[in-house]
């Protein structure tokens, strides 16, 4: 069980501040999931670059040995801006296979956070407040993003088991509540090849997008299947490249309270979150309605 | 000799070990009536159960404890995590939660005298706190249930803890149910409902779903209490590592654990006897989801289901419970089925022991029954009594054994103590097979 | 009047100052603020005082009320006056799920929008809500009265006892055993009675009333699907 928020921002003047919103919401979330925490950020992009975020426990010894292996590529050097024990690759679109190719077969102890060309995300166990000063999340920008803090229900409190989860490129998702069926999916995921790291229902979820969209459907197509497919209590917060979506269960017991402005639209699973966004006084708040996708996009 | 032809032997006549003549005659019904089957009680089953455990008592290596002078303690505190008034019970054993509804009032303040004199609390059920319970019991519990019926912030108040319940043994996933027979207008009034109706119940609560919210209805619950009383979450036996662990995450000062064996008034016997684990397989789990958190003894485990003697206590004790909680056992002993009434229970097509259509409201004992003629069949002081003198037995024994392994109190027995005669309870208990230093399953 | 800060003071000062007025208070009013969407705001109140909360609040505001009159200038969160007890609770802008969850007497009045779940297992409560309420109100629905003047969701009234309903405007679907029912004298007047108590103007003749179709009161197999 959990806390999500989300921000989106329309006045692109916020852009500097989307880490400290997004900061100061997560950490209002405390109480609601004390395990872990996450956020993806969707921060700059230059074009024909890809980002990875990557993960590892002892970043000490593998960051340079990914460094080296890095400088062994092929055509420009990939950069390596590491953060505490997340750091993020910039290269060449062109480079993204090979390398995320090479992090399975050379570096098994570093984990794949995320990739694609505008997303980061950094997540780790330990109480939402430590998890952004050690990433320095306050000082993020960006055009929209989405934060989780966790209390695992049947799955491990692992660094894996936050959310959020990345299954696509520029692609990730949340999720408050728990799902009843995610095990068969899993396995069926896993026969189409589609592979996931943990027990964890909410890595189904994101699983079950990807290979959705990678069969062709739009996010909203997917997250529209996903009403049937999924079965169990779920409020989903989904981030793409563009934009993000929300989606609550047709019986939607699990919390969702949204706002929006001429500046922002934003997501939290209690008022509480959204408290601290400016002029949240004048902006319209409301509760999705269950079964139905919502979506916003630059 | 003659070789007169003779009828060759007939084929010995063989019931199915499937399709039972109980499980026959329980189509039929169904074919009839259109209706499952409602009963109550715990699973009728044989489930590994403590019966499977030993004690290894004293011998040359561990030294007994004398009886009477070298004092075996069984004081428990409950509720110290982070409430005003722990509660202090004289015994490791409560009674668990039963409803003025299920119970006639005589029932109930049977309960309550027996438990007052052995100094522990009882605990209401579904459909709230009656005058006669919270009068004649020196500790009362007050179940905070999905259907609120009678919920109000007085008694809140006024009572010693509160149980929220998500669930109980017999039905995980359950709501309540309670029949139109039993619906009288007291009851009908307490519940705010019509008399005589079939009454049900939710499985989920009204206003929170899953632990991130109870943590803040727990909040709610403290804030209207001044932060006195103990706040127990209970659990039927399902997934019990997660739900020990989430139940701490969301605020219990105390988890309470109901197996299988544990009772109902009446629901669906397909949801007893098919849904839920036995108590044995919720123990250690529980365990050590409370060490996983550093929160062993700090937050107290109540386990339920089946407990009838000291033997029991002692095992759940050994196991790393901090109390034990009865239910069907304090009915029984203050006269649930009783032979005495056998010639009522072949009346109603059934025996002593074996009867458990309660929801129809004609128990022969008087006790889960309405009607005032039957309910007066119960002398709630001379029942209070039995209650009070079969809980002082649950502790002797459970003293006694204690004593054997060498404690000085019930909650030094361990884990160690115990051996297992089979498999399943090996496993189970995580404890190893009798003579052997085995304990199958997964490693943890 | 008495100014409670919420964000100098704490959630147990304020309700520890409120819980403790006692029948015969000098104060009589009193005001809440700073709420920032804090849970368990005002809750288990018992005291014929008159209490108003400068903002938007989270879960379970005015829980438990009795006799108090709370007064919301902003949002609730989930849970709004559940299980209250008497007296009466007013939200200026919406209400989210849950709104005065199995509330056992009293007057709640929400004058936006009610989200799914409003009135859910009332047992004697009356809630009345200006603008629309969600999906699955009124479940299980015991006693009590809940008008709604905007548009009710889907399952209303679904299973439920003797609960009335009064929704003026549309009705996305009614529950298992909720059915329209005739609006006759008695339930004009009633409702005349309830808006007048909430300070809501509308015509009671606009309305129509919905109620327990009593099916399930006694189990038919035939019902089983409502099941």
């Amino acid at each position: 069980m959990c806390g999500i928020v989300g921000l989106f921002l329309k006045n692109e003047a916020l852009k500097p501040q989307l880490g400290e919103l997004l900061s100061a919401m997560l950490i209002t979330m405390t109480d609601r999931g004390p395990d872990s925490a996450g956020i993806a950020i969707y921060g700059d992009e230059v074009s024909d670059m890809i980002k990875l975020t990557v993960q590892s426990a002892s970043p000490d010894e593998d960051f340079p040995a990914l460094e080296q292996s890095l400088h062994s590529l092929k055509g420009d050097n990939p950069k390596l801006s590491i953060r505490d024990t997340h750091a993020v690759i910039h290269a060449n679109a062109n480079q993204g296979d090979t390398i995320r190719a090479m992090l399975m077969s050379s570096h098994p102890n570093i984990r794949l956070m995320s990739y694609g060309q505008s997303i980061e995300i950094y997540k780790e166990v330990g109480l939402p407040k430590k998890v952004v000063e050690r990433f320095n999340l306050t000082s993020a920008s960006g055009s929209h993003g989405i934060g989780h803090t966790r209390m695992a229900t049947e799955s491990a409190v692992t660094t894996l088991g936050a959310h959020p989860f990345s299954t696509g490129s520029d692609q990730c998702l949340v999720h408050n509540g728990s799902l009843s069926n995610h095990n068969t999916l899993r396995r069926q995921l896993n026969r189409e090849g589609i592979t996931t790291q943990t027990e964890n229902d909410s890595e189904v979820a994101a699983a079950y997008l990807t290979a959705r969209m990678n069969e062709g459907d739009s996010l909203g197509e997917a997250l529209t299947a996903g009403i049937a497919d999924l079965d169990g209590f779920f409020t989903f917060v989904v981030g793409t490249r563009d934009g993000f979506g929300v989606l609550r269960d047709p019986i939607a017991c699990k919390p969702a309270v949204m706002a929006e402005n001429e500046d922002y639209v934003a997501f939290g699973s209690e008022y509480r979150a959204l408290v601290g966004l400016p002029d949240i006084e004048q902006a319209r708040v409301w509760e999705p309605e269950p079964a139905q996708v919502y979506f916003w996009s630059h | 000799m003659t070789d007169k032809p003779s009828k060759p032997p007939r084929t010995e006549p063989v019931q199915s070990a499937t399709f039972t003549p109980a499980v026959n005659a329980e189509i039929r019904r169904a074919a009839a009536t259109g209706i499952y089957d409602i009963r109550g009680g715990g699973t009728k089953r044989s489930v590994p159960h403590f019966d499977d455990l030993l004690f290894l008592g004293a011998s040359i290596s561990r030294y007994p404890l004398e009886g009477y002078r070298e004092k075996c303690a069984t004081n428990v505190t409950l509720g110290t995590r982070f409430a005003k008034k722990p509660i202090e019970l004289d015994i490791p054993i409560t009674i668990a939660g039963m409803s003025f509804g299920a119970l006639s009032g005589q029932a109930k303040e049977a309960l309550g005298r027996g438990a007052t004199a052995a100094g522990t609390s009882t605990t209401t059920g579904d459909g709230g706190m009656t005058e006669e319970e919270r009068g004649h019991s020196q500790l009362l519990v007050y179940q905070y249930l999905p259907s609120r019926y009678g919920m109000n912030p007085d008694d809140l108040r006024r009572c010693d803890a509160i149980e929220v319940v998500v669930g109980q043994g017999a039905k995980p996933g359950g709501g309540g149910m309670l029949l139109g027979q039993k619906i009288s207008d007291r009851v009908a009034g307490m519940r705010d409902l019509p008399a005589g109706i079939d009454q049900r119940s939710a499985c989920r609560h009204p206003d929170w779903t899953g632990p991130d919210d109870l943590e803040i209805k727990i909040l709610e619950l403290r804030e209207i209490t001044g932060w006195e009383k103990p706040i127990y979450v209970k659990v039927g036996g399902a997934r019990p590592y997660f739900d020990t662990a989430l139940a701490v995450k969301s605020g219990a000062d105390v988890v309470v654990l109901d197996g299988m064996q544990g009772g109902t008034a009446a629901t669906q016997d397909v949801f007893i006897e098919h849904v839920g684990i036995p108590i044995l397989g919720c123990i250690r789990p529980a365990v050590q989801a409370l060490q996983d958190l550093g929160m062993h003894r700090k937050v107290q485990l109540i386990v339920s289901g089946g407990i009838r003697n000291g033997a029991d206590v002692a095992k759940a004790l050994a196991l790393g419970a901090d109390a034990v909680s009865i239910g069907t056992a304090a009915l029984i002993a203050i006269g649930d089925n009783d032979p005495r009434w056998e010639d009522d229970y072949q009346k109603l097509g059934t025996t002593a022991g074996a009867y458990d259509d309660w929801h129809e409201g004609m128990d022969p004992a008087g006790i889960t029954t309405q009607d005032p003629k039957l309910a007066a069949r119960l002398d709630p002081v001379i029942a209070g009594r039995q209650l009070a003198n079969y809980l002082k037995v649950l502790t002797l024994e459970a003293q006694t054994i204690a004593r054997a392994c060498g404690k000085s109190h019930v909650h030094n027995l361990e884990p160690e103590d115990l051996c297992a005669l089979t498999i399943e309870a090996a496993a189970m208990a995580r404890v190893p097979l009798a003579g052997t230093d085995w304990i199958p399953g997964k490693g943890f | 009047m008495p100014i409670i800060d919420l964000s100098e003071n704490g959630l147990r000062h304020l309700n520890e100052t409120l819980q403790s007025q006692a029948q015969g208070t000098n104060q009589q009013d009193w005001e809440i603020i700073n709420p920032r969407g804090s849970h368990a705001i005002a809750v288990g109140l018992d005291a014929p005082i008159n209490v108003t909360v400068a903002g938007s609040t989270g879960y379970y505001c005015g829980g438990m009320n009795k006799q108090a009159s709370i007064t919301v200038k902003g949002s609730v969160g989930p849970g709004v006056a559940e299980n209250m007890m008497s007296g009466i609770v007013v939200v200026e802008g919406d209400a989210s799920q849950y709104a005065g969850a199995t509330g056992r007497g009293g007057m709640l009045v929400v004058r936006g929008n009610a989200a799914s779940r409003c009135g859910i297992s009332m047992k004697g409560i009356d809630i009345v809500v200006e603008g629309n309420i969600g999906h699955m109100s009124a479940f299980m629905a015991q006693r009590g009265n809940l008008v709604v003047l905007g548009d009710a969701g889907e399952a209303l009234g679904d299973s439920l006892y003797e609960a009335r309903l009064y929704v003026r405007g549309s009705v996305k679907s009614l529950g298992a055993d909720c059915i329209e029912k005739e609006m006759r004298p008695e339930h004009l007047a009633q409702l005349a009675e309830l808006l007048e108590r909430a300070g809501t103007d509308a015509d009671p003749a606009s309305f129509r009333r919905y109620g327990s179709a009593r099916q399930l009161y006694h189990f038919n197999v035939d019902n089983a699907s409502a099941y």
